[in-house]
C-alpha cells in the first residue's frame, strides 16, 4: 500500500516529465497553428469545453487571435529550456564549490561556506529583475542569471556528501594506491555523491521554471511574442475576469509540470535512499 | 557564548558587505547610467550635465565608498525619479511589507504546525498521505497565479475580499495566504519530521507510562522540542517572504518595499534598486543570526559550531 502509492507518484511525475519532454523537442511539428499568427476577428474564442468552441481552435485563441494550443505547446519547450540549462549551468557552479569545499576543508572550505551563506541572503526575484531591468530581456542573458543565482542547493548537498564519502575507506585506500586529487574527485567522490545530486538537479529545474514563468509574468523575463506560460498569463490578465480560461489554462499548464517535476524528484530520493539502505 | 556571538556578528558584517558590493556592481552593469537617465532625447551636453549632476562622472571606487560612507550613518542616497531621500522612501514602505510579511508568517505557521501534527501522529497512514500532498501540490503552485485566483474567486465572484490596495486590513488577507503558500510546504515538512522524532524519544515513554493524557503529551512535550528548528526556519523563511513579497505586492498593488523596488527597476532608479537589494539582504541576515543565537540558547552543542 504504502509503496503503491509512492510508485504511483513517481510514474505519473514520470509521465508528465516525459509528455513536456516530447512537447518540447517535437514542438514545431506538433503545433496545429502558427503559434505567432494574429487573427484579431477571431480573438479569446472558448476552449473545447464551454460552448460555442471553434473545433479548430481546440483551447481557444488569445487576446490576438492568436491559437492557445500553439502557444502552450511552444512555451513547454520554453519551459523546458530553461529548466534544463539552469539546472545544467548551476549544477557545474555549485558543485564544484561544494566538492572543494567538503574535499579540502579548511580555508577553501571556510571561503565555500561563505560565498553560499552570501548567496542566500540575496533576495532572488529582486535581482533577477534588476539585471533583466537594467540589461533588457532576451533568453540568453535569463538563463544566465537564473543559473547565477540558483546553485547554492547543489553547494550545500555536493559540500555535505562529499564530507561524508571523503572519509569512507575505498577513498583511503585510491590515496594509498597512489592516485592523484583529481583522479579521486572525479573517480571516487563524484560517482558516489551523482544520485543525491540529480535529485537537486530536479528541484532546481522546477524552481527555475517557476522562477521564469514569475520574471516573465511581471514583464521581465522571456521577450514577447514569445509564448512563456508566465508571459501568457501577463498578458490574459486582462481579460481574466470575463473569461478565466484565458490565465487557468497556461497556470494549470505551469503547476502540472512543476508538481511533475517535484514527484518525479521526490521518487528518485526514495529510489535511491532505498538502493543506498540494500546494499551492504 | 560570547566567542561565538562574537564569530557569528563577523561572518554576518562580512556578508553585509560583500553584497554591497554586489549590489553597487549590478545596478551598473547596464553600461553609461547617465545616458538612461537622460533619456531618448537628451543631448550629449545633457548627459554631461546629468553625469556631474549626480556625481557619475567620479571613478566607480569613489561613488562606491561615498555611497558605503553614507550607508553606515543610515543615508542611501536620493532617488533619481521621486527627489527624496531613498532611506525615508524605503522607511515610508516597510510597514506595508513587514505587516504583509509577518501576516504571511502567522498565516504560514497555523497551517503548517496543525498539518505536521496530524500528519506525524498518523505517521504513514492514508491522512499522512494527504498531508504530504499538500504540502507537494503548494510546492508546484505558483504564487501570482494563485492571486489571480483568489481574485477571481473571493474578490469578484464572491466578493468578499479586495482585490487591491491597503486600505483596511482585510486587503492583507489574500496576499498574506498566497505569500503564506510558498512557506507552508517546508514547515510542514519539518514540523512533522520533527514531531516523528520527539515521539519516538525516551522522555515521551516517560511520559505516557506517567498516565499523561495524549493532548498533554503531544502539545506540552512533543510539541516543544519540535518546535525549536520550526522556530528558526520560520525566521529564515520570513527573510525568504520579505524578499519574494516583490511578486505578490505588484499583483496585489500593495505599495510596499516590493513595489518600490518594482517601479524603481523600471525607471533606471539606480540609488533605490541598490539600497532595497542591500536593506533585505541586512534583513535576512538579521534573522538567520537570530536563528542562529535562538538555536544555540535552546541547545547548547551548536555553540561550538
Amino acid at each position: 500500500m504504502k509503496l503503491g502509492w509512492r510508485l504511483a507518484g513517481t510514474w505519473l511525475g514520470a509521465a508528465i516529465v516525459g509528455i513536456a519532454a516530447f512537447c518540447a523537442i517535437f514542438a514545431p511539428l506538433l503545433v496545429p497553428h502558427d503559434p505567432f499568427a494574429q487573427d484579431i476577428p477571431n480573438r479569446l474564442q472558448v476552449p473545447f469545453w464551454m460552448d460555442g468552441a471553434n473545433p479548430d481552435h481546440l483551447l481557444g485563441t488569445d487576446q490576438l487571435g492568436r491559437d492557445y494550443l500553439a502557444r502552450l505547446i511552444l512555451g513547454c519547450r520554453i519551459s523546458m529550456l530553461i529548466g534544463v540549462t539552469v539546472s545544467i549551468v548551476s549544477g557545474l557552479i555549485g558543485i564544484t564549490l561544494g566538492v572543494l569545499g567538503g574535499f579540502m576543508g579548511g580555508k577553501v572550505d571556510d571561503a565555500v561556506l561563505f560565498a553560499i551563506t552570501t548567496r542566500l541572503s540575496i533576495p532572488v526575484v529582486l535581482v533577477a529583475l534588476a539585471v533583466v531591468g537594467l540589461l533588457g530581456s532576451s533568453m540568453i542573458l535569463l538563463l544566465l542569471t537564473l543559473s547565477l543565482l540558483l546553485w547554492d542547493r547543489f553547494a550545500v548537498v555536493a559540500r555535505s556528501t562529499t564530507m561524508q564519502v571523503r572519509r569512507l575507506d575505498f577513498v583511503d585506500a585510491a590515496w594509498c594506491a597512489g592516485c592523484s586529487r583529481f583522479r579521486i574527485l572525479t573517480r571516487e567522490i563524484l560517482p558516489n555523491i551523482a544520485s543525491h545530486l540529480v535529485v537537486v538537479a530536479t528541484l532546481e529545474a522546477a524552481l527555475a521554471i517557476l522562477l521564469e514563468a514569475t520574471l516573465s509574468f511581471l514583464g521581465l523575463g522571456v521577450p514577447p511574442p514569445l509564448p512563456s506560460w508566465g508571459l501568457m498569463i501577463a498578458e490574459a490578465k486582462d481579460y481574466m475576469f470575463f473569461s478565466p480560461w484565458v490565465i487557468v489554462i497556461p497556470g494549470v499548464a505551469l503547476f502540472v509540470l512543476v508538481l511533475g517535476i517535484n514527484l518525479l524528484g521526490d521518487g528518485l530520493r526514495d529510489f535511491f535512499g532505498a538502493r543506498a539502505r540494500s546494499e551492504p | 557564548m560570547l566567542r561565538f556571538l562574537v564569530r557569528r556578528l563577523i561572518v554576518a558584517l562580512l556578508v553585509a558587505m560583500t553584497v554591497m558590493v554586489l549590489a553597487f556592481v549590478l545596478t551598473r552593469l547596464s553600461g553609461d547610467l547617465a545616458i538612461s537617465i537622460a533619456g531618448p532625447s537628451a543631448t550629449q551636453a545633457d548627459v554631461d550635465a546629468v553625469r556631474k549632476a549626480y556625481g557619475l562622472d567620479r571613478p566607480l571606487v569613489v561613488q562606491f565608498f561615498d555611497w558605503m560612507g553614507q550607508a553606515l550613518t543610515g543615508h542611501l542616497g536620493e532617488s533619481f525619479f521621486f527627489k527624496e531621500p531613498v532611506s525615508q522612501l524605503i522607511g515610508e514602505r516597510m510597514s506595508v511589507t513587514l505587516t504583509l510579511g509577518l501576516t504571511g508568517l502567522v498565516i504560514a505557521l497555523a497551517l503548517s504546525i496543525p498539518l505536521g501534527i496530524v500528519a506525524a501522529v498518523n505517521e504513514n497512514t492514508a491522512l499522512d498521505r494527504v498531508v504530504q500532498l499538500v504540502a507537494l501540490l503548494g510546492q508546484a503552485m505558483p504564487s501570482f497565479w494563485l492571486a489571480l485566483l483568489l481574485m477571481i474567486v473571493f474578490g469578484l465572484r464572491l466578493g468578499w475580499l479586495p482585490i487591491s490596495g491597503t486600505d483596511s486590513w482585510e486587503s492583507y488577507i489574500m496576499p498574506g495566504v498566497v505569500l503564506a503558500f510558498s512557506a507552508v510546504p517546508a514547515l510542514t515538512r519539518l514540523t512533522r519530521a520533527g514531531m516523528i522524532q520527539a515521539i519516538a524519544a525516551d522522555y515521551i515513554r516517560t511520559a505516557r507510562a506517567k498516565g499523561l493524557s495524549r493532548t498533554s503529551i503531544l502539545l506540552k512535550h512533543a510539541l516543544r522540542n519540535a518546535a525549536i528548528p520550526v522556530v528558526a526556519v520560520a525566521a529564515v523563511q520570513l527573510g525568504f517572504m520579505l524578499g519574494g513579497s516583490i511578486v505578490i505586492e505588484q499583483v496585489f498593488a500593495l505599495h510596499g518595499v516590493g513595489f518600490l523596488a518594482w517601479e524603481s527597476i523600471q525607471k533606471n532608479d539606480f540609488p533605490v534598486v541598490q539600497s532595497v537589494v542591500l536593506v533585505l539582504a541586512v534583513i535576512y541576515v538579521a534573522l538567520t543570526m537570530l536563528a542562529d543565537i535562538l538555536n544555540a540558547v535552546l541547545d547548547p552543542r551548536l555553540r561550538g559550531a
